[in-house]
C-alpha cells in the first residue's frame, strides 16, 4: 500500500471567539498549514471539512469555507461523527488519496459552539444518547461519562483523586501551549471546590466548550517526499462504531470501539501499545483518559488510575498523553478536536513542540471518539 | 400515543407508539418478536436478530439491578426544574436495560452499585397534558403505590 503523509498543518486560537465567523476560524488555521507545507493552494485538488452541523446557522458548512478559503472549484464536503468529525475528515481524504481520485488534499476541522447557551448545549450534546428511551429523563454529556466513571470506580477502585490528577496534568501542559484556551495550572483541591456537574464531575473533570479550527494538509507518496520538513505518515488508520445507546454496551468501563480501532491501526502500522512514544488521546472529561490508556492498551483494564497517580501519562512517562493540555486544557471545539490532536502530533514527530517535546518522538498515535464510544478513530503517525 | 412518555418527549412517532398507553395503565412492555421469539426492551418493533417486523408486547416484571447511576446538577434545558435529579442505568430480570430517574422510595445516600431496584410506571400528576414515565424504585413498591406518593 502507497503511503499517505501530512507535509502541513495549521491551528488558531481555541476559545470564545465573538470576533469571528466559522469560516474566518478556517481560514486562520489553513493559511498556517499552507505556509507550513509550502505549497501553492492552487495545487490542492480537494478538502474535506469535519463539523458537526448543529451548532451553525450556516447550512451546509463546506460550501462557504471553500469559498472563504479560495478553493472552488476543486470539491470538497462534510465529515459528521460527532465529536470525532475531525479525524473522520482526515481518514476521508487519507481514503481518497489512496484511491488515486486525489493526490494532495486539505482537511480542516472547524466549530463555533459559543454561540449557544450552555443549557443548549447540554440539551444538544445530552442527544447523542438514544433520544427515544434516554434524553427523556434529561441525560448530559458529562452525566453519560459520569455513569462510565461510576462504574470504573465499583470496579476497579478507582478513586476521585485520580480523575482529578488527569485534569491536573492537562492544565499542566494547557499553561504552556499557547493556543490553549486554559493556559494555566490547577490544583485537587482548587477543582474540589468547583461546581457539581454530574456526580462524581465537577466543572474541573468537564473540558469546555470552544471555537476554533485546526487543518493538515495530506499528500499522495510522491509529493510527500519532495517535501522539505519531515513526513508524518498516516500508517495505521483504526476505525470502529459501538452502539448507539448505553443499554446495549456489554461493559461501561471502557469503548469497545476504541479497542477495535486501535487493535486495527496497531495491526496496519505494525507496531504494539508499547512502541508509542506520545499519544493524543479524547479526554472530554477525565474518566475517559483513564478509559483511554486501558482501551488503547497503554497498561492494563483496571490499572488506568495508577498510570496517572504515578505519573506514566506524563512527558518523561511510560507514554506521554495530552502533553497540549488535551482537550480539558485546550477547550474542545467539537469538529476541530481530532484535526487539533493530529496537528500536535505532527509537531512532536519533526521536533517543533518547543517545551513540550518528547524525546525520541518518532510513533505517535490520536485517538479521537465521537458520542460516548459510538465512532472512534485511532491513527498511528511515524517519522522515517 | 407515544408523545406522552418523557417529560419532555423528543421522538413522538414510533411504531411502538402503545408502549405509552400500557405505561399509562401501569404495565411496563417489552416486545416479543413473533417469529424467532427474541425478547427486548427497549421494545423494538423490528427484530434485530432475524430482521421480522412481526412483533407482540410482552409484559415485563420490572424487577432489576442496578449497573450504575449519576446524580445531574447541570441539566439541560427542559429539565432545569427539576435538577438536581438522580439517573440510573439498571439491568432487567427478563432481559436488555433501562434508564430512569430514582424515585421517592430510595434516597440518594441509599444506592449502591448492584442493589436490587423496581422499575414502576408513573403519571406526572402536577402536568395537565398527559405524561407518563417509569421510576426506579424500592423492591415491592407497586405502580399504585407509587401513584398514590
Amino acid at each position: 500500500m502507497a503511503r499517505v503523509g501530512i507535509i502541513g498543518i495549521g491551528h488558531g486560537q481555541f476559545g470564545r471567539r465573538s470576533d469571528a465567523t466559522v469560516q474566518e476560524l478556517a481560514f486562520e488555521a489553513f493559511r498556517e498549514a499552507v505556509a507550513d507545507a509550502q505549497i501553492d493552494p492552487k495545487d490542492i485538488d480537494g478538502s474535506v471539512i469535519g463539523s458537526v452541523p448543529e451548532y451553525h446557522k450556516q447550512r451546509s458548512l463546506p460550501g462557504v469555507v471553500q469559498e472563504y478559503l479560495g478553493l472552488n472549484p476543486v470539491p470538497t464536503w462534510l465529515t459528521e461523527v460527532a465529536c470525532a468529525s475531525g479525524s473522520a475528515a482526515i481518514r476521508t481524504a487519507w481514503m481518497g488519496i489512496q484511491s488515486g481520485a486525489h493526490r494532495l488534499m486539505a482537511v480542516i476541522g472547524c466549530q463555533k459552539m459559543t454561540e449557544l447557551s450552555t443549557p443548549e448545549i447540554l440539551a444538544l450534546m445530552g442527544r447523542v444518547g438514544e433520544v427515544q428511551w434516554e434524553s427523556v429523563f434529561g441525560t448530559t454529556f458529562p452525566a453519560y461519562y459520569a455513569l462510565f466513571a461510576k462504574s470504573h470506580m465499583h470496579e476497579y477502585g478507582t478513586t476521585r483523586e485520580q480523575l482529578l490528577q488527569v485534569a491536573v496534568k492537562n492544565h499542566y501542559y494547557g499553561a504552556r501551549n499557547p493556543n490553549a484556551l486554559f493556559q494555566k495550572e490547577i490544583t485537587i483541591e482548587k477543582a474540589l471546590e468547583s461546581e457539581p456537574v454530574s456526580d462524581p464531575f465537577q466543572v474541573y473533570d468537564c473540558c469546555a466548550n470552544a471555537d476554533g479550527a485546526a487543518c493538515v494538509i495530506l499528500a499522495s507518496e510522491d509529493i510527500a517526499r519532495k517535501s522539505k520538513k519531515p513526513v508524518a505518515w498516516l500508517d495505521g488508520m483504526g476505525c470502529a462504531t459501538a452502539s448507539m445507546s448505553v443499554l446495549r454496551r456489554p461493559k461501561l468501563t471502557g469503548l469497545p470501539s476504541a479497542e477495535d480501532a486501535s487493535r486495527t491501526a496497531y495491526e496496519m502500522a505494525g507496531i504494539k501499545a508499547k512502541d508509542v512514544k506520545v499519544a493524543e488521546v479524547h479526554d472530554c472529561f477525565t474518566i475517559a483518559e483513564i478509559m483511554a490508556y486501558e482501551d488503547l492498551g497503554f497498561c492494563d483494564k483496571g490499572a488506568g488510575g495508577r498510570f496517572i497517580e504515578e505519573k506514566q501519562s506524563y512527558a518523561d512517562g511510560q507514554t506521554p498523553v495530552n502533553i497540549d493540555g488535551g482537550l480539558k486544557a485546550k477547550g474542545h471545539p467539537i469538529g476541530a478536536t481530532g484535526v487539533s490532536m493530529t496537528v500536535e502530533i505532527v509537531k512532536q514527530l519533526r521536533g517543533e513542540a518547543g517545551e513540550r517535546q518528547v524525546k525520541n518522538a518518532d510513533i505517535g498515535l490520536t485517538h479521537n471518539v465521537g458520542g460516548i464510544g459510538q465512532y472512534c478513530f485511532v491513527h498511528v503517525l511515524r517519522r522515517d | 400515543m407515544f408523545k406522552w412518555f418523557g417529560k419532555v418527549n423528543f421522538s413522538p412517532y414510533t411504531k411502538v407508539t402503545e408502549f405509552a398507553n400500557h405505561l399509562k395503565d401501569g404495565r411496563l412492555m417489552g416486545s416479543k418478536c413473533k417469529q424467532c421469539g427474541q425478547e427486548s426492551f427497549p421494545p423494538r418493533a423490528d427484530c434485530g436478530k432475524c430482521l421480522s417486523g412481526d412483533f407482540e408486547y410482552k409484559e415485563f416484571s420490572g424487577k432489576a439491578t442496578l449497573l450504575t447511576y449519576t446524580t445531574i446538577h447541570a441539566a439541560p434545558t427542559g429539565f432545569e426544574d427539576v435538577a438536581p435529579y438522580t439517573i440510573g442505568v439498571v439491568d432487567l430480570k427478563e432481559t436488555g436495560r433501562l434508564l430512569a430517574w430514582f424515585g421517592d422510595t430510595i434516597s440518594d445516600k441509599d444506592i449502591k452499585i448492584g442493589m436490587e431496584l423496581q422499575v414502576v410506571p408513573r403519571v406526572f400528576e402536577e402536568l395537565e397534558e398527559i405524561k407518563v414515565y417509569y421510576s426506579l424504585e424500592k423492591p415491592g413498591t407497586t405502580w399504585s403505590a407509587a401513584e398514590s406518593s
